[in-house]
């Protein structure tokens, strides 16, 4: 299925190369959990802080439960950042 | 130095300069900048008093920690009575003038009365003048920073100063400080203005002293340092993206407030966030950012340092423009952007270059333009009050104009400088208006962020996410993750914030210390430096005495409970998209929780018992 999967500050640089405004289409299995796709982009797990899908955060323990996503989902991820 | 035990009064109605010492029991119970200046405000101001008349006063007030080896020590603020909201005043900023003024040997300059003619302060450790101004009104924050300069030979002092905008009565002028930093929000360079006061120059050459156990300070101060670095938000996320990096985080949240809070997404976030900010652009190559920037004694150095890319609009007949200068950071960037549907990075960089040059609060700035926007599109404005701008949403050509307008006082950037509030109402529509208390709201939807309701519901400066950041747990999961869109826990976590805020507020340290630090962090070093017993708790307490004695001031100055609400858009109308689709902020499930924790009545009062607790003055 495909999936929108987002990666921002110094995580884009690890998405497809020609990728744009730090997002790409992506194809998934759809038993496929959050940190499986962590790993398969090489995204160091302490560095997927915040993992929100559509919007919702997903907690630490979640992450490894098969079939999390949807067909359309969109999947973003932060290191550990702030502002204000 | 910790506490210099000195302030500098200044009677600007008869031109008598003195010094007096610190009141140290106050210092005790008050701690510094922002708790102990609104203890000496509201002793010697009578909180019904005009803002805008000479019986107003204005303080610049440093921490114990300003100045010294802390890191992020280089705070000071700036309190008064705000003319925006009719509540204290109270706005912080960084840059090097805090800690000039700790090492010229001054805790506090309090300014009152008004001069008879435009004048600035010139400070040169013991010695204080005030020196005639009158070629210097008129002229830009950058143009005066230049002036001063020139005119006593010295490239070290400095300066903190009024723009156009505040001389012209512009509600929401800022206090801007080393050209680029401000004391940004509540209108207190107006203050500054009324009183005829252009500028404070400033040489400090006393150095550090009065330093409790300085063998400890510097062992503790430099431990925490440590922290800073090691923390991947402190040592890297922040210096590297700045606070703009959570344009898109929050876009994402779907809490993004967008066309004065009509949406909470907006479709350009990306092409003005913090990753924008480091792409290369097509016509030379070169990035928004130029580099990070620190303020005086800070290893986090989040400031941003920009360009505008020549070729844009708005300054290819510009020069001036085209070099780097105080760049966007994410509370300005929204006001100017998606509040008002601008997705022109270099249009964002270049009004906010405006903010910076003429001395204007560019959240307030935004959010009023935001509301003009939405009279326009609604036909209650036109063009003949414009001026001939269309004035509407996305327009960047607009945003530049009214930009240019509002930073002189000029034309219906003359109407700007009223504030959304009165703006709105003077036009019939007050609903229009995205404000607490009469301040514009910053960049989080409280239908998306739960708990930024009640904070800027009960913020004692009207809306702001400076006084209780609580996107810090909603969001970012520091110190623990809630649930942004749960009202459950929030009256707790709001108060937790907002009294740990008031201490670090009154250290003379920077709240983005504490993405990091917690008071367990910080108390150690005020301890070290400070005389007297500074623990957590007594920190906490010292931070919950604080926003008493700032209720206090507002309740007496006329306020009620029935000002602690949020706009009707924001409490009636669902978000649209996004998580949370469908909610509104429940305000009301909040509360009536926060009075009962905080110790007042259900119509939002002191009690005499929570008076007495914190031993307020009478």
């Amino acid at each position: 299925m495909q999936i929108t999967l987002k990666l921002y500050a110094h995580l884009g640089d690890l998405l497809p190369a020609g990728s744009k405004q730090n997002k790409a289409m992506i194809e998934v299995p759809e038993s496929i959990s959050l940190n499986e796709l962590i790993d398969h982009f090489h995204i160091p797990r302490p560095m997927a802080h915040l993992v929100l899908v559509n919007g919702v955060f997903v907690c630490d323990r979640d992450r490894d439960q098969p079939f999390a996503l949807k067909p359309q989902d969109a999947v973003a991820i932060w290191p550990p950042v702030a502002g204000g | 130095m910790a506490w210099t035990k000195k302030i500098l009064r200044v009677n600007l109605t008869d031109g008598v300069i003195s010094a007096e010492p610190l009141n140290m029991e106050w210092a005790q119970q008050y701690l510094g900048q922002r708790g102990l200046a609104t203890r000496y405000f509201v002793e010697e101001v009578d909180a019904q008093v005009d803002a805008l008349s000479p019986d107003n006063k204005f303080i610049m007030a440093t921490g114990p920690l300003t100045g010294t080896m802390a890191s992020t020590g280089g705070r000071y603020s700036c309190i008064t009575k705000s003319p925006l909201t009719g509540t204290i005043a109270c706005s912080n900023s960084g840059g090097f003038f805090g800690a000039e003024m700790k090492n010229a040997g001054w805790d506090m300059i309090i300014f009152e009365g008004k001069s008879p003619t435009p004048v600035y302060l010139y400070v040169e450790d013991d010695q204080a003048r005030l020196i005639p101004a009158d070629d210097l009104w008129g002229k830009s924050v950058w143009a005066t920073d230049e002036e001063i300069h020139k005119k006593h030979q010295d490239p070290q002092i400095r300066i903190a100063c009024i723009g156009r905008a505040a001389e012209s009565g512009n509600l929401f002028a800022a206090v801007v400080n080393d050209l680029h930093r401000a004391a940004g929000r509540s209108g207190v360079g107006t203050v500054l203005a009324s009183k005829n006061v252009k500028a404070v120059a400033l040489r400090g050459t006393r150095g550090v002293g009065n330093i409790k156990d300085m063998k400890r300070f510097i062992d503790t101060t430099f431990e925490h340092k440590k922290v800073l670095a090691a923390n991947a938000v402190t040592g890297a996320g922040l210096p590297t993206y700045g606070t703009q990096v959570l344009m898109n985080v929050i876009n994402e949240l779907g809490a993004l407030p967008t066309r004065n809070m009509r949406e909470v997404r907006f479709e350009g976030a990306h092409s003005v966030s913090g990753e924008a900010m480091h792409e290369p652009r097509a016509s030379d190559g070169k990035k928004n950012l130029t580099r990070n920037g620190g303020c005086f004694g800070c290893t986090i150095a989040c400031g941003r340092i920009s360009s505008v890319d020549r070729t844009h609009f708005s300054v290819k007949d510009k020069p001036q423009y085209w070099g780097n200068s105080g760049g966007l950071e994410y509370e300005a960037a929204w006001a100017l952007g998606p509040d008002t549907g601008v997705d022109d990075l270099d249009a964002l960089t270049y009004v906010n270059f405006l903010c910076n040059e003429d001395g204007l609060d560019p959240i307030s700035f935004g959010s009023t333009v935001a509301a003009a926007m939405e009279l326009f599109e609604d036909g209650v404005i036109t063009t003949e009050q414009t001026g001939g701008i269309e004035l509407k949403f996305g327009s960047a050509e607009a945003l530049v104009k009214i930009a240019e307008l509002t930073a002189r006082g000029e034309g219906f950037g003359k109407e700007i400088g009223l504030g959304s509030k009165r703006l709105c109402e003077k036009y019939g529509r007050p609903e229009l208006s995205m404000t607490v208390k009469g301040q514009e709201f910053p960049a989080y939807d409280p239908r998306g962020i739960q708990g930024m309701g009640l904070t800027y519901a009960t913020s004692n400066r009207g809306a702001c996410h400076l006084r209780s950041y609580t996107v810090s747990s909603e969001v970012l999961g520091i110190p623990i993750k809630t649930d942004p869109l749960a009202t459950d826990g929030k009256p707790e976590l709001v108060i937790a914030f907002q009294d740990a805020t008031a201490a670090v507020d009154s250290s003379g340290l920077c709240i983005f210390s504490t993405f990091a630090w917690s008071l367990d962090n910080i108390a150690p070093q005020i301890d070290a430096a400070c005389e007297g017993d500074w623990s957590v708790e007594k920190c906490a307490e010292v931070g919950a005495r604080i926003w008493q004695l700032e209720r206090d001031f507002n309740m007496r100055a006329g306020l009620t409970g029935a000002d602690d609400t949020l706009p009707k858009r924001l409490l009636k109308d669902a978000a649209n998209v996004g998580p949370a689709e469908g909610k509104v902020c429940d305000l009301g499930a909040m509360l009536p929780k926060y009075y009962e924790l905080r110790g007042w009545t259900t119509e939002g009062q002191l009690t005499p018992e929570t008076r007495q607790r914190y031993g307020l003055p009478s």
